[in-house]
């Protein structure tokens, strides 16, 4: 059981929770996930730690309402208890000074990167932040950024905000400057990390990525997250979630998180009666 | 001295009943039949039987007050040195163990000391008083794990008043138990109540605790005198062969996790779903392959294959799990080796694509080797296949704990008490053995159990 300390709305589909965890926010690195269980009847899901304060013994968690089991973690009020929650999980990410890093956050990754664009800044890295979004509505966690940022740039694809395009434009720009990237982290949707490992690559820039495949228990026992990399087969819970994208078979990963695409809104119906009280 | 009768088996669901639920299947004795049985043992002086068991369980003890009809007393008995007899009852390979030994078993059938202990263990839980809860003063010990092995040594150790804590790192306690063996051959409340027992001997559970990433294990050996891991053999292998990552194909822990642990088979009440479709292969011959292969029967699946690469002869599997599926109707496709599958228009799987194999000289385990048939390729039409190769120790607190000793294949290296290479730290079950049985991941529970107490109370010895 974990307490809801505080929740917010980032938006009209994205949450944000403080939830009471002292273990795991001692613990918790960069790059690392919990498992929640919202509610006892509900599926195992898999957050990316948004925050953590070991002080108060609080983890920040972000998530985008999509599916059944994020709706039932959306139903919780302020006070109220997550059945189960898990974690830290994966492995963290690495962070070393290198120089520049560029640090991509697409949708609900622009949240996610925010402990990564922390930990570069400090430990000494410039950091070059560029976030994206279908329009200017979806942005968040601007502010939050920008003060760990050297520069930050928004895009968003109907230009209501920030640069009109994709955040793989204003990467292209940077690297067509000549500026000198030691690496760079992307993280959100699959089609846009693929598109930001294809910009890299013919440069030959570092580029690591977040993975987001199904999972189920999360501690390496089930193999449904497994994804191919370099050839070979990694569990991204206990391997990953982060990779050499260059290295990653994006194809795969998108043919694998479908798999189950058709029953989702079986279960989806089945939350909304619930929560509407038109079933027990 | 009395014509020693036959030996009395369960009765059983039959398999056109069994198949549409996931009841158990054998009914277990009544009272009057368990002390019949009882009675055919002769109650040996120097008894084979206990030699054959890892927790050295005082049977012929307990099956004279079987046939006494002390039934309660039976319990206690057991309960003297095995913790989970309810599980023991039911899963235990007895005939490879006790009742291999059991002198009776020379001209004729050896006693039923699983359905004994089995019937002992459900009276107990159907008649018996709930015991008061106790409370330790002793010293603290971290398990990880909340398996057969975890609680094994927690349950030894807290009644030797050692102050206990499992740490679980699923949100169920019961490790293999619940997440890998299905309802119908191990209830889940049967389960929870042999947990339920270990509580009441002191110990504490805490559940959503993956050792290794929230407290590593030097940090726990700041809290605790002595750390035993159990963590089990969850690491799913593959074959590593062309499709095997498509949509459908789904290792056995991933299958059984959805269904066993998850509740996929009343989805969308339970919001975890699972997917099968009509025809279901099963890669593998040992009881986990049978498992997945009758919980798919459950499911629905109309027709459900297992593909072995041996002979009957040589699966790994019970006798009695294969004759259970045969009787349900699971096919048996023998000498079969599936080397790739293939994907239908959305990237589900549709096709195993197999050869036939014929059995050639015996290799390293004194099997048979099995050697492909040239040119027999077949394409065997497909919705799901369950992978049931086998599990690996679970790597992940040997991965963050570089100091812990390992074998090649992952296998934590103990000495014959139990204990790692790193001080205070004692390890034993299949992230010892790699996939082996829950009475063998017991007794070294129990093991190590002893040599903690040995460790932390050496005025006593």
């Amino acid at each position: 059981m974990a307490r809801i300390i505080k929740k917010e709305l980032l938006n009209e589909n994205v949450s944000r929770l403080t939830v009471d965890a002292p273990h795991i926010a001692r613990a918790a690195r960069p790059g690392q996930f919990v498992v929640i269980i919202p509610r006892e009847d509900a599926e195992r899901i898999p957050l990316t730690i948004a925050d953590a304060d070991v002080a108060k013994g609080t983890i920040t968690i972000i998530f985008q309402i999509v599916g059944a089991t994020t709706t039932v973690l959306d139903s919780l009020p302020e006070g109220a208890e997550i059945a189960h929650l898990l974690g830290p999980l994966g492995t963290p990410s690495h962070i070393a000074k290198l120089g520049t890093v560029v640090v991509i956050g697409g949708g609900v990754g622009i949240a996610e990167i925010y402990p990564a664009v922390k930990a570069h800044k400090a430990i000494g890295n410039e950091v070059i932040t560029i976030i994206g979004a279908r329009n200017k509505e979806l942005l968040i966690y601007e502010k939050e950024l920008t003060a760990y940022s050297s520069r930050l740039v928004v895009t968003t694809d109907d230009g209501s905000a920030g640069r009109k395009g994709f955040v793989s434009d204003e990467l292209k720009d940077i690297i067509a400057s000549g500026k000198k990237i030691a690496e760079v982290v992307a993280v959100g949707p699959v089609p846009m990390m693929r598109v930001c490992c294809e910009t890299t690559k013919p440069h030959g820039i570092k580029t690591v990525v977040s993975l987001n495949p199904l999972m189920l228990d999360a501690t390496g026992m089930c193999g449904v997250c497994r994804v191919t990399v370099g050839g070979q087969i990694k569990f991204a819970c206990v391997e990953g979630p982060e990779f050499d994208g260059h290295q990653v078979d994006f194809a795969e990963l998108t043919a694998r998180l479908k798999g189950y695409k058709d029953v989702e809104k079986q279960a989806h119906d089945h939350v909304c009666r619930l929560l509407k009280g038109l079933e027990k | 001295m009395a014509e020693k009768k036959k030996r009395l088996h369960m009765q059983e669901r039959t398999a056109a009943e069994r198949v549409r639920d996931f009841q158990e299947v054998p009914l277990g004795y009544t009272p009057e039949e368990a002390m019949a049985e009882a009675k055919r043992c002769i109650q040996c002086k120097n008894p084979l039987c206990v030699k054959g068991c890892p927790v050295e369980v005082k049977i012929p003890e307990f099956i004279k007050l079987v046939a006494e009809g002390k039934f309660a007393e039976a319990s206690r008995k057991i309960k003297e040195t095995n913790a989970l007899p309810a599980v023991c009852g039911r899963v235990c390979p007895q005939e490879e163990q006790c009742e291999l030994k059991c002198i009776l078993g020379v001209k004729g059938e050896p006693v039923a000391i699983g359905t004994l202990e089995r019937f002992v263990a459900d009276w107990e839980r159907e008649h018996g008083k709930q015991e008061p809860r106790r409370s330790a003063a002793g010293s603290r010990v971290a398990v990880v794990g909340s398996g057969p092995a975890g609680l094994t040594c927690a349950g030894d150790l807290a009644r030797l008043g050692y102050q206990v804590t499992i740490f679980e790192s699923l949100h169920v306690t019961g490790g293999v138990l619940t997440y890998g063996i299905p309802e119908f051959r191990l209830p889940k409340k049967i389960v929870d109540l042999e947990v339920e027992y270990v509580k009441t001997l002191g110990v504490e559970v805490k559940t959503d605790m993956l050792i290794g990433n929230v407290y590593t294990i030097e940090e726990l050996l700041k809290d605790y005198k002595a750390v035993f891991i159990g963590s089990g053999a969850g690491l799913p292998k593959f074959m590593g062969i062309p499709g095997e990552n498509l949509d459908g194909v789904y290792s056995a822990n991933e299958y059984l996790f959805r269904v066993n642990m998850m509740k996929a088979w009343k989805f969308p009440e339970s919001l975890t779903p699972v997917k099968i479709g009509k025809r279901v292969a099963v890669v593998g011959g040992g009881n986990v392959a049978m498992d997945a292969a009758r919980v798919s029967l459950r499911l629905g699946a109309a027709e459900v294959t297992i593909l072995y690469r041996r002979t009957q002869e040589e699966m790994p599997a019970r006798i009695e799990e294969i004759k259970r599926a045969r009787e349900e109707g699971i096919v048996f496709k023998i000498l079969t080796l599936p080397v790739a599958y293939h994907a239908a228009e959305k990237g589900w799987v549709k096709e195993a694509e197999c050869l036939q194999m014929e059995l050639g000289e015996p290799d390293a385990s004194g099997r048979r080797r099995p050697v492909a048939i040239p040119h027999s390729e077949f394409r065997l039409p497909v919705d799901t296949v369950i992978v049931a190769i086998g599990n690996s120790p679970n790597p992940l607190i040997p991965m963050r704990t570089p100091a812990l000793k390992t074998e090649k294949w992952g296998g934590v290296i103990v000495t014959a008490e139990g204990l790692t290479s790193l001080p205070s730290v004692y390890a034993g079950g299949d992230i010892v053995r790699g996939a082996a049985t829950v009475i063998s991941a017991m007794g070294d529970g129990k093991r190590a159990a002893k040599a903690i107490d040995r460790l932390l109370s050496p005025v006593k010895q």
